[in-house]
């Protein structure tokens, strides 16, 4: 499974993907192996221990100041050069967006780049003999797919409930070993890193300004009543 | 005309019917074509579609160029991308804009992947440098708190996604002309490794709040969770249904359906009710094309009074009960909900 980001904590979408991923483990009739993967500055590695401490038995932090300025695309190109060492592999799991407001691209361009196919907006999931069949939440109703692995999921928080690491896994997780990868490691085209592998700069960055000007009205100086009265006004519903 | 760098929109349908976003996407592709002086073009897949194409041209598009096969029914990103991204590089055109819906979110990260360019997701501004002639696209970023400006300055297509609701349709103008082409389907790229095996409409919850004409939106400063549910009986009080913002449904207050803004749903309905929400850009960038504003906050200077037209300062611990008191003073008065 993959996560992105630099918060030192994980990514709360994240964790969904994370805790799938230990079900099917925990679920399977044979031995699986779970592998975190992230990009982000070495202090991202305390997001990685969170996964272990759920049950993931390995992690990967890619990092480097190769991989800073990164857009979606160069991410993408990043996360999939991270997967590649570890192949084969059944199935990638992501988030399906970074909770601020993050764009969600990510796993999709995950998907086309590794040229797997991909599901979004998976609300269940399930894998059985090389076939994962999953429910989509779109609009208007549930669409139910399938599909051969291996494959890319991208996962909604109404998958499963994650869950809160266990003492024992949190002891284990602040020991392992996280591999930290650099640019190099993972045999990547360096042209295509970071801020000079981005399609996109961002140009600027603003404080928002607004055109309505608006007279407040003070329920403490003007009496609760009044500031009904003024709600009602408003709402046009004055008899 | 001419179809070299051209803009493009990328329509949707669902059963057959040509869906509203396409003609929203048309609107934000007007502007940005007129100012570079060049046709805007509608591409479109589905299937018994080309009948209802010129409700596109009359609706902005100057050329719209129809994917039509019994296979492209419904979307299915292997298919959707493979042939889209086809038709991008034979046409090249200069701008790609799609709507944030689970096709858009899905289809156009794909796209943007295999065609080595930028995509910026879920823009609430879309406008043309004059000297550089580049599409800037602005929108929220670093958790919602400023707007960013981004540039794709050297790869092409230059690819954006807007959130539906978040921009009014032009006038429908029937006079408008325009030329609709179908575009030839090669069968052998129809195959997709995703099957679909079927489909359950959910007629409980739908696209409600992007429906409605009242919006009934509460946030953290209703600060318990019992307030905020009172929201759904002053909703109904009122015939309106309820949003919420990011930070009440992080809270647990309301379902994920119901949130409003860059990370939820954007709405425009013809009055927007704000009880507690301080306005993050997350917030205003799904409800800031609403007709009407009302906002009731305890902090005079909450960015949301400065979107509204309609700002009340009160605490809405004291306000809400207030207000529904009155409310049900009122029906029983009337002798039922007959308000």
């Amino acid at each position: 499974m993959i996560r992105k980001g630099t918060d030192a904590a994980i990514n709360s979408l994240d964790l969904h993907a994370v805790e799938e991923a230990v079900r099917i483990k925990e679920s399977a009739s044979e031995p699986i192996q779970v592998t975190v993967l992230s990009m982000g500055p070495p202090q991202a590695q305390s997001a990685i221990r969170e996964a272990l401490a759920m049950g993931c038995d390995q992690g990967i932090l890619l990092s480097g100041r190769e991989f800073a300025g990164a857009d979606t695309w160069a991410t993408a190109y990043t996360l999939v050069q991270g997967m590649r060492t570890q192949e084969p592999f059944d199935l990638v799991l992501c988030g399906e967006r970074a909770t601020d407001g993050e764009t969600g691209q990510v796993g999709p361009m995950v998907a086309a780049l590794s040229d797997m196919p991909l599901l979004t907006y998976v609300s269940k999931l399930t894998c059985e003999e090389g076939i994962v069949s999953a429910n989509r939440a779109i609009e208007g109703g549930t669409e139910i797919v399938s599909c051969s692995l291996p494959a890319v999921v991208c996962v909604l928080r109404e998958l499963n409930n994650p869950r809160l690491p266990t003492l024992a896994g949190k002891v284990a997780a602040h020991e392992a070993d996280i591999a930290v990868l650099n640019g190099e490691a993972v045999c990547a085209d360096t042209t295509l890193l970071g801020l000079g592998g981005s399609p996109t700069r961002v140009v600027k960055v603003m404080y928002p300004s607004f055109q309505r000007n608006t007279e407040l009205f003070s329920a403490e100086n003007e009496g609760l009543a009044a500031a009904l009265d003024h709600m009602e006004v408003a709402l046009g519903r004055t008899s | 005309m001419t179809s070299a760098r051209a803009v493009w929109v990328l329509g949707e349908q669902r059963n057959g019917m040509i869906h509203p976003v396409s003609f929203e996407l048309l609107a934000w592709g007007r502007s940005l074509a007129d100012d570079l002086g060049v046709d805007l073009e509608c591409i479109i897949a589905g299937h018994a579609i080309t009948a209802d194409a010129g409700d596109l041209i009359a609706q902005g598009a100057d050329r719209v160029r129809c994917l039509e096969h019994r296979e492209l029914e419904v979307f299915q990103v292997d298919t959707y991308a493979r042939l889209v991204e086809g038709l991008v590089r034979e046409h090249e055109p200069e701008i790609l804009l799609a709507s944030a819906t689970t096709m858009g979110r899905t289809l156009m990260p794909v796209l943007a992947a295999n065609l080595h360019t930028g995509l910026t997701a879920d823009c609430t501004g879309l406008s043309i440098d004059p000297v550089e002639r580049l599409l800037l696209q602005t929108r929220p970023a670093i958790g919602g708190n400023v707007l960013a400006t981004i540039k794709t300055p050297s790869h092409r297509p230059q690819m954006a996604t807007v959130h539906p609701k978040a921009r009014r349709p032009l006038p429908r103008d029937a006079s408008r002309t325009g030329e609709i082409v179908a575009v030839p389907i090669d069968e052998g790229l129809l195959h997709s490794r995703v099957s679909r095996v079927g489909f359950e409409q959910d007629l409980t919850m739908g696209s409600s709040i992007q429906d409605a004409e009242l919006v009934i939106a509460g946030g953290r400063g209703l600060r318990t969770a019992k307030r905020f549910a009172d929201l759904f009986e002053l909703a109904e009080l009122l015939g309106g249904v309820v949003g919420a913002s990011r930070c009440a449904v992080d809270l647990g207050w309301a379902p994920h359906a119901h949130q409003v803004g860059l990370s939820g749903k954007s709405v425009s309905p013809t009055t927007y009710v704000a009880l507690g929400i301080s306005g993050s850009p997350n917030h205003l960038a799904g409800m800031s094309s609403s007709d009407r504003v009302i906002a009731v906050n305890s902090d005079p200077d909450a960015a949301i009074f400065q979107v509204a037209d309609v700002g009340i300062v009160a605490d809405l611990a004291d306000f809400l009960p207030a207000w529904l008191d009155r409310l049900h003073a009122q029906n029983k008065e009337q002798g039922g909900l007959g308000v």
